[in-house]
């Protein structure tokens, strides 16, 4: 039996391939972008608030600061205990054109000795984790030289 | 500007992993403060108790709590939540009481019994929490943001991972000296070099451990503090409570992203810097009239972050701070002569107010080996997840 593909978070991302694209949303009066999404209210205090509409995050980014975790995450992070821990590199990217730093993991294979400060990233369809019925997806940050 | 008062006592709890709940070690601290102050606890018109999430419901209503603990006694009550920076809201209550002539004597209690390991948010699904979605989605737990501004700091301005460990190693050598932390063992850069690694470029000896522990302080108006027999107490002057100002733009705990600039152009400044200088205006004082200061060292680069966001020196020069000696003992600008976190751990709503028990026993001259010779002005900077900011401004 197959497993059915469902975002760790509705809305946050869309897509496949080179379509991948993280969602967020953008304040009709002011122009603020917001990632994670905002859908209730626009969180410039200059603001009088206007409609938030979906928009569509750039693709490439350039690497703002990274790290690992070297020892496994609690709960709620899901993890198989069965197996040895395998640390991820996380990566905070700076969007050019949002101006904004949005945190997320490496693709596998990527660690924190293959990163610098300022190198192009670019955002990509990852799975999280899967269970006995769920492949549970989310996005990664690749460098761009990199096609692993 | 407004009014002063006085800071009559203080005590704690020693720190450490005592297995015990954390009413008792804040019932320590209390009684410790009480003490000091010369003050019965009957005397003490309002208790405001720092909330930990720990222990259900006891600890969201710390105030009364304590208050129970230490005998109903029909005071006024407060208790306040605010992460990480709860012990400075607690006390910026209480002096509000103080000043606004609702209360003469307070007392001020944090304590808590941390859990082993890392922080965690609470058990649930709960997809509208981003304390829970950064884990849930990331595994990201405080110690990988503490690796992404280490990170930051080396990329930028060329930091390096042994001027981290040295922080750890001033800090290590401070609270070697405090009988209240609990690290009272020098360790060398080496050892930290060992260590292992928790999120890079930061070792297990550049981040602070969880802890249990208790602070607590007895604040009085001046007025009472005269007519107690107090003629000269270490008065607090300034309690910077802000919150950041849109867009904030540097990635903070527990959030995903960053505010987008795209609208609106940042102020100039950091929340971090904000938080101290908030502090600085409310006390009508600058960083050059420091005598020392206790800030928050969750790792030992985030110390350093701190020297700039204090105005202890320019952006960038803070690892230079600390390679001339500035910020050690014996130098012009002592930071966490009491070991800070390096030394004590987290035990969340205690730490703000061990900051300020801290600056106290500084300002009054009783500190023992750790004494800042001379010491007049003292700053704490501290801050609580969800946009807390936290500073306090004690003077003599």
């Amino acid at each position: 039996m197959s497993r059915t593909r469902t975002p760790v978070v509705d809305g946050w991302f869309t897509g496949d391939g080179e379509d991948f694209r993280l969602l967020g949303t953008r304040c009709s009066a002011c122009g603020s972008v917001f990632f994670p999404r905002e859908d209730a209210f626009c969180r410039n205090p200059g603001c009088r608030g206007g409609e938030l509409a979906e928009v569509p995050l750039s693709r490439h980014g350039r690497v703002w600061s990274y790290t690992d975790s070297q020892y496994r995450p609690p709960s709620p992070y899901v993890t198989d205990r069965e197996l040895p821990w395998t640390p991820h590199a996380l990566i905070a990217v700076e969007l050019e054109s949002e101006r904004i730093v949005v945190l997320g993991q490496a693709v596998p294979g990527i660690t924190v000795a293959d990163l610098t400060v300022g190198m192009e990233v670019e955002v990509v369809p990852g799975v999280l984790h899967e269970d006995a019925d769920t492949t549970w997806t989310t996005w990664h940050w690749r460098p761009t030289e990199v096609t692993a | 500007m407004t009014g002063e008062v006085a800071v009559l006592g203080a005590g704690m709890h020693p720190w450490g992993k005592w297995g015990r709940g954390f009413v008792e070690y804040g019932v320590v601290a209390a009684r410790a403060a009480l003490a000091d102050a010369g003050v019965e606890w009957r005397e003490v018109g309002s208790i405001v108790g720092a909330d930990t999430v720990r222990g259900g419901y006891p600890g969201y209503v710390a105030g009364a709590t304590f208050a129970k603990a230490l005998g109903w006694q029909g005071a006024r009550v407060a208790s306040v939540y605010a992460a990480c920076a709860s012990g400075a809201q607690a006390l910026d209550t209480a002096r509000a009481q103080i000043l606004s002539g609702l209360a003469d004597v307070v007392l001020v209690v944090g304590a808590d019994a941390a859990p082993k390991g890392f922080f965690r948010p609470a058990g649930g699904d709960r997809p509208d929490d981003p304390d829970w979605l950064r884990f849930r989605v990331l595994g990201a737990t405080n110690p990988t943001y503490f690796g992404l501004y280490a990170r930051r700091r080396m990329a930028v301005h060329g930091d390096t991972v042994d001027d981290f460990a040295q922080v750890k190693v001033k800090n290590a050598a401070l609270g070697a000296l405090n009988p209240n932390a609990r690290y009272r063992k020098r360790v060398t850069a080496e050892e930290v070099a060992a260590s292992a690694v928790v999120a890079d470029p930061l070792r297990l000896l550049d981040i602070c451990a969880t802890s249990d522990g208790g602070a607590a302080v007895v604040l009085s108006s001046m007025e009472f503090a005269r007519r107690h027999g107090a003629a000269d107490p270490v008065r607090i002057r300034a309690v910077s409570t802000v919150t950041p100002r849109y867009p904030n733009t540097v990635l903070d705990l527990p959030d995903i992203a960053t505010d987008s600039a795209v609208a609106v152009e940042p102020a100039a400044g950091t929340f971090r810097a904000s938080i101290a200088r908030a502090a600085y205006e409310e006390a009508g004082i600058g960083p050059e009239d420091l005598s020392l200061a206790e800030v928050y060292d969750l790792s030992t680069a985030l110390e350093l972050q701190w020297y700039e966001d204090l105005g202890l020196c320019e952006e960038g020069e803070a690892a230079k701070l600390l390679r001339e000696g500035v910020t050690a003992l014996g130098g012009r600008i002592p930071v966490n002569v009491s070991g800070g976190l390096a030394s004590f751990g987290e035990a969340v709503p205690a730490q703000a107010i061990a900051q300020v028990c801290e600056l106290t026993w500084q300002l009054r001259g009783s500190a023992g080996d750790r004494q800042v010779a001379g010491a007049r002005v003292g700053i704490t900077a501290n801050q609580g997840l969800f946009g807390h900011g936290s500073s306090v401004i004690a003077v003599r």
